[in-house]
């Protein structure tokens, strides 16, 4: 195999030793053969998930009638997009004011606004369990109102990712540009929005991208703010690893897998490998 | 360029900072508040709480038990994080030395785990981790093979194969944590390798410094501010990491954010809950101040 033939090389060219390539394999290993197996099971015709009992796509028709599965799906995606909107907003807005102006407590204000990366989910969780039960934020609403209290919590801890996602690139803006626009005559909204939002696009795709999936991978803090009739994917199979995983979550997690694959690819395609690194 | 004073731009001002402002004060600060208070608090009936100024639920969390959870869960999430530096740093080194062809590819690789949703990984791993899972049948196999080789040589083969108890257990959850946090120590570290000067690598295994050597004195030193990060990244989550061990972990593995879990649904003592969240809040902010005592000034480590 050319792949662990040994071949003389330059010092520099760690990537061609043998042991760095076998290491680097079985961390791939590690990483992908419990997926590869969830994604081989969903095709296993047997109610478990312990022996492979032959082929077959029945339980991807099982997982389609599955109301349940359904609806926990379009709760996530609605959370999500709704999450994703307002972060985008209010974490732009709170880049740009941390970046332009020079205000009062302004250093307090910065190292709050970054706090909810940094509380841990338990704690941000229970903090919005006894705020909504204090409040009294009332069950039982129509969809998708119902999902308003889980919606808050994860633009929440969201918007800080975008704000720093934005800040980072806002630093390369020359805001001379901004001011040529306004000594030609553009309003300080114009300016704003011809000049400043194109300059931040890119961070604005990769922070949409950022919160959509912190958003649909949250558990823990939609675990302590779901009410009954707001399960999110998540959050159900949860209960289902707890009480015993049907087949068709396997065909449903399969589905998922590869969603994510296509969204990593697009972004890759938008972003460029390196640049989607550095976000993180 | 300067920042602008708010006072001479007023109504830019307002427009970008009203709703972030806002919404920091009502839907963060206000809930993580009443968390506060109510770890003075007292339980009083089935719902209600006093707030009477009680430092009670601080005592009874510093009791032996609860600090005991408390160390443990510090302890493994070290453990954690030592075992995803040491597995992921020849990770990143590969990354930052491979040809350019490869690059994309090998981050692709560790950044696909990363954005995979975080249940369906757990769940993942417990399949093949259970009792007839492919890491027990891969284990009967080596032990078989074992115990062929025995008899070959003519030695007693091995006594029967009992399957290896790899769920519900510590070992599980320190499993179950690296492969979860693996990708956020590897992100980082190649970030801070990548950004360093090849030259200097160069330099030293030109004047006679081993590959060793070179890694201790050199590669490390200069990558120091991402290997912070990638620590501080894996670390934090990792010693709050409810998940993992709820779902992989036995009865003896519950770590801190178990415990506080508890207190706010099957134990509904919400405010002896609030003290122990706010402990770990502030176990939080000790481990962040003494990473920024060595940050150096100016030094950007995300």
């Amino acid at each position: 195999m050319a792949f662990f033939k040994r071949t003389a090389h330059a010092p520099l060219e760690y990537s061609k030793s043998l042991w760095m390539r076998g290491w680097v394999a079985l961390v791939m290993l590690f990483l992908y053969i419990p997926l590869f197996v969830l994604m081989a099971f969903s095709f296993n015709d047997s109610k478990r998930n312990v022996v492979w009992r032959g082929f077959t796509t029945k339980y991807y028709g099982i997982a389609w009638e599955n109301a349940q599965l359904w609806d926990a799906m379009m709760n996530s995606l609605t959370i999500a997009f709704f999450a994703t909107i307002f972060s985008l907003i209010i974490g732009s807005m709170a880049a740009v004011m941390l970046w332009r102006f020079r205000f009062p407590f302004k250093s307090a204000v910065d190292g709050t606004m970054s706090l909810p990366i940094i509380v841990p989910e338990i704690c941000l969780g229970v903090a919005f369990l006894v705020f909504f039960s204090w409040i009294g934020w009332p069950s039982g609403l129509v969809w998708p109102i119902n999902l308003g209290a889980i919606i808050i919590a994860h633009i929440t801890f969201c918007f800080p990712f975008v704000t720093m996602v934005v800040r980072a690139r806002l630093a390369s803006f020359n805001r001379e540009q901004e001011e040529a626009a306004k000594d030609l005559g553009a309003s300080e909204w114009q300016a704003f929005r011809d000049v400043l939002v194109p300059h931040i696009k890119p961070a604005l795709v990769s922070g949409a991208l950022l919160a959509f999936t912190l958003s649909l991978d949250d558990f823990v803090i939609t675990f302590f703010t779901s009410t009954p009739g707001t399960d999110t994917f998540p959050v159900l199979v949860y209960s289902l690893v707890k009480r015993g995983v049907t087949p068709d979550v396997n065909a449903a997690s399969t589905i998922l897998i590869l969603l994510t694959v296509l969204l990593t690819a697009v972004a890759l395609k938008l972003q460029g490998a390196k640049a989607l690194a550095d976000t993180h | 360029m300067a920042e602008q004073d708010w006072k001479q731009q007023k109504r830019p001002f307002a427009a970008v900072s009203t709703l972030p402002l806002l919404w920091t004060l009502l839907f963060f600060l206000l809930p993580m508040g009443f968390v506060w208070f109510y770890s003075f608090g007292r339980n009083a009936g089935l719902t209600e709480i006093d707030i009477v100024g009680t430092l009670d639920n601080y005592k009874r969390a510093t009791e032996w038990l609860y600090l005991g959870i408390f160390l443990k869960s510090l302890a493994v999430a070290a453990l954690v994080t030592l075992i995803c530096l040491i597995v992921g740093f020849p990770v990143a080194m590969a990354i930052t030395f491979v040809s350019e062809k490869w690059r994309p590819w090998l981050l692709l690789g560790i950044m696909l785990p990363f954005w995979t949703n975080l249940l369906i990984r757990t769940y993942a791993l417990m399949i093949v981790l259970g009792q007839q899972g492919y890491a027990n049948q891969g284990l009967e196999a080596l032990w078989s093979g074992a115990s062929w080789l025995k008899t070959l040589i003519g030695l007693q083969p091995l006594s029967t194969w009992e399957p290896a108890p790899l769920l519900y257990n510590n070992f599980a959850v320190v499993l179950g944590l690296v492969y979860v946090h693996l990708p956020f120590m590897v992100l980082p570290l190649y970030s801070a390798l990548d950004r360093l000067d090849k030259s200097l690598i160069e330099a030293s295994l030109d004047l006679g410094a081993g590959h060793f050597r070179t890694l201790m004195k050199i590669i490390v030193p200069l990558a120091a501010p991402g290997i912070i990060a990638g620590v501080m990244i894996t670390l934090i989550p990792a010693l709050g990491a409810y998940l993992t061990p709820d779902l992989m972990g036995g009865t003896d593995s519950q770590m801190i954010a178990n415990v506080i879990e508890r207190q706010f649904k099957r134990a509904n003592d919400w405010p002896f809950g609030a003290a122990l969240s706010f402990l770990l809040i502030y176990a939080m902010f000790i481990l962040i101040a003494m990473q920024g005592l060595r940050k150096k000034p100016g030094g950007d480590a995300r």
